[in-house]
């Protein structure tokens, strides 16, 4: 049987490669998938200690489907703004929408 | 030892993809291989006795979420310069970086409050188990009821947000 530290390292896997997707590439729409990546891992590491917990229970499978849910709002949001922000920059790389700085 | 090879399987799919849509150049390419993380967790939602959760990763997530992303792609235009050996290494030493260090804590003194592997019960359908507590007042009927909510919010919102300006002197912008 597979122990709870492996489910572990795979969700920590998939942390680190969408935290680095949405700190490097310079793209709006990679911003999105990284921040669905790391939505993953998070919801992976309910799903693992909520099964590895004793006593039974589907707490954190429930927690995991809200997650979900709140992922699939945040990504039309997400588009929405990301196809405004082109419309009114005309780029959709983060680090060139400075107005503010100025 | 059965499933250890389909843990591997899986595991190998999310984490595999993951880095391909992290370091590929096309941003199309990239949207397909999340497409193949996102399987590949279900896969594990599988193994761990979430049945509903699996299904609901699939239809959500693959069949939603990837499809409002590759409509995002298509109408921004893409950029084929803006991947840079310089970020790909760093990336690369962050992701190795990082993973060392928890595999260091991990095999450190961290012991989950946790059952043995062999001592768990066998998996249950969850799906009527997690139907009856949704809609029990006492446990998540309020959150239920408020994600409707907050879906319906985000429809109009999003709606809202991308509409086509239209500017003072009548044009569309």
């Amino acid at each position: 049987m597979i122990p709870l530290g492996a489910y572990l390292a795979v969700a920590a896997a998939l942390f680190l490669v969408g935290l680095v997707m949405v700190a490097s590439r310079r793209n709006l729409v990679y911003v999105l998938m990284g921040l669905e990546l790391i939505l993953n891992a998070a919801n992976l590491n309910l799903v693992a200690f909520d099964r590895f917990r004793p006593g039974a229970g589907v707490d954190g499978q429930i927690t995991a489907l809200f997650v979900i849910i709140l992922a699939a709002a945040e990504a039309a949001i997400a588009l929405a703004i990301v196809l405004n922000a082109f419309s009114l920059f005309e780029t959709i790389r983060p680090d060139e929408m400075d107005t503010m700085k100025d | 030892m059965a499933s250890w090879i389909s843990f591997l399987f899986f595991a190998g799919l999310a984490v595999g993809c993951a880095l391909i849509s992290l370091f590929h150049r096309s941003v199309v390419h990239s949207a397909f291989a999340l497409l193949g993380t996102l399987m590949g967790v279900a896969g594990l939602y599988l193994m761990l006795g979430a049945d509903y959760l699996a299904v609901t990763q699939v239809l959500i997530y693959a069949g939603g979420i990837l499809v409002l992303i590759l409509f995002g792609l298509m109408l921004t235009p893409g950029d084929p310069t803006e991947l840079r050996l310089a970020r790909v290494l760093g990336g690369i030493a962050l992701i190795g970086g990082g993973g060392a260090l928890f595999l260091f804590k991990m095999s450190g003194a961290s012991r989950w409050h946790a059952a043995p592997p062999d001592q768990l019960a066998p998996p249950d359908p969850t799906v009527t188990r997690i139907g009856l507590e949704l809609l029990r007042q006492d446990r998540f009927l309020l959150p239920f009821e408020l994600a409707s909510v907050i879906l319906l919010a985000a429809l109009v919102g999003s709606v809202f947000i991308a509409r086509r300006r239209v500017q003072r002197d009548g044009g569309a912008a």
